[in-house]
């Protein structure tokens, strides 16, 4: 049923552009590269081993199953999308994570997320965001654990040896100070015990939420800016459009807006739902996955739209401080509905597919 | 570009690709012709259409321009001798098609003379009646020259008929490598604005439009200075984007009219032309030539002196590689440009009409990137001239799906390869289209095929009935025929026994 064999070019065009799949994603890891290393200067040498190790197991989960498949690894681990798969699940993770969590998320997310689907192009959810809801419904406390910023170099920060100590023998009692809550997460908390947000970041104990990003939180939670910083990279390289994270900034922004405005106590401001939790690396690195978005601009803007709505929705009335994986995830499912109904207008057709009437076209 | 003109420039479009377009050095290159090679191989199918039909024999002597073979059927084109001499054979040679299936071709020896025979120059065709301009092209076997081969003097009377406004003459030449139609208006600009002007007074168009691409600023100054004079022809500079050589995209870029997807241009009151057809309606016309050579593109990695040459129609490929040298073997031959044009078997085929290049890929550039899977990334949907989702109709295809391939409009892709050039997978997109229409056209026919015979099963079911009824009918029919004959007999009898009975009774 397939044509004939690339080797035997029957058919035009007998040129072709540049571009790769490879090339696209590894420049989308350049751009994630920034908020990285600044993650790993901001929570120290346990958020570097995480990262190394949930990648070595996306990886690795992607080559077993090629190998189960009785396929070449090595050509498909090269397109560079399990490394980008296990690098985003990384920096959605607490830094101070055990390895199993990384381990086991890495593996989650490309054997059964992508392989199980049929691998690259053919998955319906965003491996990533798969993986991290996984581990966050099944181990929600090393999942919400996070750490106070401890810069390298700091005097408290553990060296390479004991950052590793950490990530495979989990956080030492001694260092449970460290623990703390993320603005989202302290916010959802107060406001269940019945604290206004008001008085709920008035207290000294609450995490501190400063544009420089030294906060609680995941890696790619901490550096929003620098998260925004390589989506705009991305954008300048037109590997995406700017229809997903306009569209999904904007959704929640402006009930955000709206809300804050008219009930500060019980609604967190435009600015923190921006800059915290997942909004950035989720606008401009999540949502925006080719596979799991649809693929035309308008179905892009409500893709986009929906995601930033049911983020706002978790993080303000859900169970969970934050909501952007499960608001990808939901959008994800709705992918192949949006590609149905939003079609481009084909040339000499309207919109419902019937040619144009001839007199329509008399226009000289 | 002055600020105004800028200002009304046709806007960049949407869709399409930039590909890197190669046309240089070859473009820059001064035309050259082909020294006449010894053996020309005129192929009788040259355009779309009923083939030629042989009018000479093997043997005889012809001249420049004598017809060899005459158009067939309505839509037809006939074909000429391309230089003088002799006719050797009519037989089978190798066809420029990727098959590499043979056809009909006239070889034709050269005396070395290229003597033109008798020819038949209008001085004012503006003065014949547009039925004589399209009689006239015919007979000079003018097709178009753009690639689609058509019969021009058939869209002629198409426009008549359709009642063309506006002439849109195609000098885009969107096809990298290409720069045969950009050396016709840079060399004969003069006789591109005289043919267009003829084929208006045949269609009976009002005005003209030739849309020259931003990337040919000395075809542009050479056209808009042979076209000052005339009131009626507008030269416009449309952006260089590939596939703006296509009939569709260069209409709505020069008028802002749209082709329904079900009409030809001229219902919506336009009719393309391609600039070297207007050349040959030109020499046609003006000179009474008929189409036996032509300016085309000889150009690729492997070729030695790329450039443009003046080549008569039926030399072999291989004569015009020999004249340009090459560097070592091509890795593949193709005929037309990279984005559309076929791969040629070999280089043992003869030049036809139609080819407005011959490239010679050297192995780079012929390399083929593996094919990977679809990452939904929709470069593909955003290059589309035509508004279609080729992932989607692909997605389709390969599983089998062809209707829904069909749903996704199928049939309204123009091969145009924007699609599988820009995937960033390599799939070789035009590829499944072609291999889906094909099956589509193979199940067409097998359905034609089975409702034929569903028809003659049941016209013969239908004849035994009938015949059997009649056969019914005939024995009931001599059945009453006897039963009656029996009755009359009968009756004889009855009567005869009765007339008989008082004679009995009288005679005791």
């Amino acid at each position: 049923m397939n044509p004939a064999s690339p080797a035997l070019p029957i058919a035009a065009p007998h040129a072709a552009t540049g571009a790769g799949v490879a090339r696209s994603m590894l420049w989308v890891c350049a751009a994630l590269a920034p908020a990285t290393l600044f993650g790993f200067w901001l929570y120290g040498w346990p958020a570097l081993h995480l990262w190394w190790i949930t990648i070595a197991f996306a990886l690795l989960g992607e080559a077993l199953c090629l190998r189960l498949m009785g396929r070449a690894a090595l050509p498909v681990l090269g397109d560079g999308s399990a490394l980008l798969t296990g690098w985003l699940l990384a920096l959605s993770l607490p830094p101070w994570a055990p390895w199993w969590i990384g381990a086991g998320g890495g593996l989650f997310a490309t054997v059964i997320a992508k392989q199980v689907f049929g691998g690259l192009g053919q998955n319906l959810f965003n491996p990533a965001m798969v993986a991290r809801v996984a581990l966050l419904i099944s181990f929600p406390v090393p999942m919400t654990l996070w750490t106070v910023p401890l810069p390298l170099g700091a005097t408290a920060a553990p060296g390479f040896i004991d950052g590793l100590r950490i990530t495979l023998g989990g956080l030492p009692a001694a260092l449970d100070a460290m623990a703390s809550a993320s603005v989202l997460g302290h916010a959802k908390t107060e406001l269940a015990r019945g604290v206004d947000l008001l008085h709920a970041f008035a207290v000294p104990s609450a995490p501190t939420f400063g544009l420089d990003g030294v906060r609680a939180g995941s890696l790619g939670e901490a550096a929003s800016l620098l998260i925004a910083a390589g989506g705009a990279l991305l954008l300048a390289l037109r590997i995406i459009s700017w229809h997903i994270p306009a569209a999904m900034l904007a959704a929640i922004a402006l009930p955000a807006a709206i809300l804050h405005a008219v009930d500060p106590a019980r609604y967190l401001d435009v600015g923190t739902h921006l800059l915290a939790g997942g909004t950035m690396l989720g606008a401009f690195f999540i949502a925006t996955d080719y596979v799991t978005s649809p693929n035309t601009r308008g179905g892009q803007l409500l893709f986009g739209a929906g995601v930033g709505a049911l983020s706002f929705v978790i993080r303000s009335w859900g169970g969970y401080p934050e909501g952007v994986a499960f608001a990808v995830l939901l959008m994800n499912a709705l992918v192949p509905v949006i590609d149905r109904y939003f079609k481009p207008r084909i040339h000499g057709r309207d919109r419902r597919g019937r040619p144009l009437d001839i007199a329509g076209g008399d226009g000289s | 570009m002055g600020l105004l003109e800028r200002f009304f420039a046709p806007r960049h479009p949407a869709w399409g690709v930039h590909p890197d377009d190669r046309k240089r050095p070859a473009a820059d290159a001064p035309l050259r012709r082909l020294p006449l090679p010894e053996r020309l191989y005129v192929p009788l199918q040259q355009h779309v259409g009923g083939a030629a039909r042989p009018v000479v024999l093997a043997g005889q002597k012809v001249r420049k321009g004598d017809l060899l073979a005459e158009a067939q059927g309505n839509i037809s084109a006939p074909v000429h001798a391309p230089t003088s001499g002799r006719v050797l054979a009519i037989g089978e040679v190798t066809a420029p098609h990727p098959s590499g299936l043979a056809q009909i071709a006239i070889t034709l020896a050269s005396d070395g003379e290229d003597r033109w025979g008798e020819r038949d120059p209008v001085a004012d065709p503006f003065a014949l009646a547009p039925e004589e301009i399209a009689r006239r092209t015919a007979a000079a076997g003018v097709v178009g020259l753009g690639g689609a081969t058509f019969p021009a003097a058939v869209k002629f009377n198409l426009g008549r008929r359709l009642k063309v406004r506006t002439l849109i003459v195609n000098g885009g030449e969107c096809e990298p490598y290409l720069s045969a139609d950009d050396m016709l208006m840079r060399e004969r600009a003069a006789e591109v604005v005289d043919g267009l002007r003829i084929v208006m007074h045949a269609i009976g168009a009002g005005n003209a439009l030739v849309g020259i691409e931003a990337n040919k600023p000395q075809a542009i100054a050479a056209m808009r200075a042979a076209a000052a004079p005339c009131g009626d022809v507008a030269i416009r500079v449309v952006p260089a984007r590939y596939p703006m050589g296509s009939d569709r995209q260069l209409i709505e870029t020069l008028t802002g009219l749209e082709v329904p997807a079900d009409a030809r241009a001229a219902e919506v009151g336009v009719l393309v032309h391609n600039v070297s057809t207007c050349a040959a309606v030109h020499r046609a016309l003006r000179r009474g030539e008929a189409l036996v050579e032509r300016i085309l593109t000889v150009n690729g990695g492997a070729v030695r002196a790329p450039g443009n040459l003046l080549a008569p129609v039926g030399a072999r490929v291989a004569d015009l590689l020999a004249f340009t040298g090459l560097h070592g073997e091509p890795a593949r031959l193709i005929l037309g440009g990279p984005m559309m044009g076929s791969v040629l078997p070999h280089a043992n085929v003869p030049l036809v009409k139609g080819a407005s290049g011959i490239l010679a890929f050297d192995a780079a550039e012929a390399a083929v990137p593996a094919a990977g899977p679809c990452i939904r990334c929709g470069s593909c949907t955003r290059a589309c001239p035509m508004g279609l989702l080729p992932l989607e109709m692909a997605a389709r295809i390969r599983a089998g799906e062809l209707a829904a391939a069909v749903d996704f409009g199928l049939s309204d892709c123009i091969s145009c390869g924007c699609c599988a050039w820009v995937c960033p997978a390599h799939i070789p997109l035009v590829q499944y289209f072609s291999h889906a229409r094909g099956e589509l056209a193979a199940g067409e026919r097998a359905r034609l095929r089975n409702a034929a015979t569903r028809r003659l099963v049941e016209q013969r079911s239908e004849r035994l009935a009938r015949e059997a009824r009649e056969k019914a009918a005939a024995a009931a029919k001599r059945k009453a025929e006897r039963d009656a004959a029996k009755a009359r007999a009968a009756a004889v009898t009855r009567a005869a026994d009765a007339a008989a009975a008082p004679l009995a009774e009288a005679t005791p």
